[in-house]
């Protein structure tokens, strides 16, 4: 279990002050100055070091992908943006961090722009999150009354502000580059790729997007040093990590982690164990809605990082860990999560705007069962035909749980299409359900 | 429609983002702040004022959710109908809510009083079912709690 001395997140449950004072007195905005003294290229090369990789469920490398911004502008401004459009079904630990510690957040805008160049950055906030907007605002307030930030920040000599954006009610914008085009004020469509936002991202400038958690934990990084977070987890999976537990656990939370925590450890430390006890586990969704869930058997070593659910076909995306005991109607779940992407599909690419609406339909004959068995694997197909054939992830994020469910609960839906398995008749509403 | 004061508030508002880099979104949630929806004669003026086309705006308009075209009700109830709120009675309470008002999901009372529409996830999970009663989060709502309110 980590130790509280190794948790960056110190205020995680908002039980301590969130406001400056706080903050500081939890370490905080501590030598902020000095960290931008030593320079870009060691801001860059220590988060490469540390193993940081991004925490929005891609799992890219941060320090590489700030590497990736000009050393030198052409004569066009460098931007940092901040993807706090945090509305995956199931994941729920950017919120957590913006409405109880978001100076971690204002303070990593200002190092992460640093390192790469950027005398401005943008938030871009879900519409839904009113708290947690307000939190960030004050943080923000507080800061520039500060001088930490704004013109002159913490007395470096650099520039920089930070601007607040309001979404307006789409899962799309939380795609970078449809994150983009929102910014400009258009409509939330994802662009192709190339150009990648670090040649021309925002108002055609280079632009980095990162995960709300990927930019909080990078001051601390640098303070504590990149061997320090490095300390954690496996190689590849290092650092801490914010897992957010839902569905049928005694108690489900928000907790940082060590990277790369068995999921039984996870469980029985923090969240009390599985509701019924392991025997009455079915099955888990390890990474939010987007990526496939995995039969109760495969998650009772499960290791959780990136490479070892990788390799299980599934995925960390976000630790959003969503658990789903025997009373789960597993092909309802799923179902629900296909009407979601079915919902915010943008409707730009014809593979996704149909193929989610044709998916939903037929999952929701399979859970029905008046289906027919072949068509367990039209589905299958459809989905491979989604997959990889759009502009963003949001047709794979969408074929991806239908993969899973096939891929492991193949016998139950088969079951219900001949009619031998009765649904269980009044299932307790949960998480995805 | 066109009214002077409107125009006026509708200018003001225009002058006000003037300069600012990536507009729309900032003027249309300042039009709606105002007006309760984005009325229809403010889209050509926005358009104009940002060169441009009708239908851009237009599409802006119609690609977020929560952009409303239509005036709402004095009061706007929005219930939380994901997950976590499910659990927590969300479905029972929406259809205790949708009795005594008489309306259905995403309608408006006849007498134009309020609007019921639902929305997915307000980060209250921990307190739930959540609603947002005219921009104001409500945790552990229950039909009285949010009909108190509306009817004050």
């Amino acid at each position: 279990m980590l130790e509280d001395k190794d948790r960056i997140f110190t205020n995680l449950y908002g039980m301590h002050d969130r406001s400056l004072a706080g903050a500081r007195a939890r370490g905080h905005w501590d030598g902020t100055a000095d960290l931008l003294a030593r320079g870009r290229d060691w801001i860059v090369s220590e988060i490469k070091a540390s193993g940081l990789r991004g925490r929005g469920g891609a799992g890219f490398p941060t320090g590489l992908k700030w590497s990736f911004m000009p050393k030198e502008s052409d004569g066009r401004p460098s931007y940092l943006v901040v993807n706090a459009d945090e509305s995956e079904p199931g994941t729920c630990k950017d919120r957590e961090i913006m409405r109880h510690d978001p100076h971690t957040l204002v303070e990593g805008c200002l190092v992460a722009s640093f390192a790469m160049g950027a005398h401005a950055a943008y938030i871009y906030i879900r519409g839904e999150y009113i708290r947690e907007r307000e939190a960030l605002q004050t943080a923000i307030d507080e800061a520039y009354e500060a001088g930490l930030i704004g013109p002159n920040a913490c007395g470096s000599g650099w520039d920089f502000d930070l601007y607040l954006h309001h979404g307006a009610g789409a899962y799309i914008c939380g795609e970078e580059t449809a994150l983009l085009e929102s910014l400009e004020g258009k409509k939330g469509m994802p662009r192709m790729k190339p150009p990648f936002p670090a040649g021309a991202g925002l108002w055609g400038c280079p632009t980095t997007v990162n995960n709300v958690e990927s930019i909080a934990v990078a001051p601390t990084i640098l303070r504590r040093g990149a061997a320090w977070f490095a300390g954690f987890g496996r190689p590849n999976n290092t650092g801490t990590k914010i897992f957010a537990i839902s569905g049928h656990v005694e108690r489900p939370c928000v907790v940082e982690e060590a990277m790369s925590i068995p999921f039984r450890e996870l469980v029985e430390t923090h969240c009390g164990g599985i509701r019924g006890g392991w025997k009455n586990l079915k099955a888990v969704i390890p990474g939010g809605s987007s990526v496939p869930c995995l039969r109760a058997e495969a998650m009772e070593d499960a290791i959780m990082d990136f490479d070892w659910l990788r390799e299980q076909k599934s995925g960390l995306g976000t630790a959003a860990v969503i658990v789903m005991d025997q009373s789960t109607d597993i092909i309802k779940a799923i179902w629900r999560l296909s009407k979601f992407y079915k919902h915010e599909s943008c409707g730009q690419c014809t593979p996704c705007r149909e193929g989610t609406g044709w998916m939903m339909r037929v999952m929701e004959r399979l859970v029905t069962g008046q289906a027919r068995v072949e068509e367990i694997d039209m589905l299958l197909d459809v989905t491979k035909q989604v997959e990889g054939h759009t502009i963003c992830a949001l047709g794979d994020a969408a074929a991806w749980p239908i993969q899973g469910l096939i891929r492991n609960f193949r016998d139950e839906i088969e079951d219900r299409i001949r009619g031998r398995l009765v649904r269980p008749a009044a299932a307790v509403p949960v998480a995805a359900e | 429609m066109l009214d002077d004061p409107a125009a006026a508030r509708l200018a003001e508002i225009l002058a006000a983002h003037e300069g600012l880099e990536g507009p729309l979104l900032p003027i249309l949630h300042a039009v709606q702040a105002e007006w309760g929806h984005i009325p229809d004669w403010t889209v050509p003026a926005i358009a104009r004022a940002l060169n441009l086309g009708r239908a851009e705006v237009h599409g802006v308009v119609s690609f977020y959710h929560d952009f409303r075209d239509a005036p709402a009700g004095r009061h706007v109830v929005r219930l939380c109908a994901a997950e976590a709120c499910q659990a927590q009675g969300g479905r029972a309470l929406a259809a205790a809510l949708c009795d005594r008002l008489g309306l259905g999901m995403g309608e408006t009372a006849a007498d134009g009083s309020v609007t019921l529409e639902p929305v997915y996830c307000l980060g209250l999970c921990a307190a739930g079912p959540a609603a947002l009663v005219d921009g104001q989060p409500l945790a552990r709502a229950t039909p009285d709690a949010i009909l108190e309110t509306v009817r004050c």
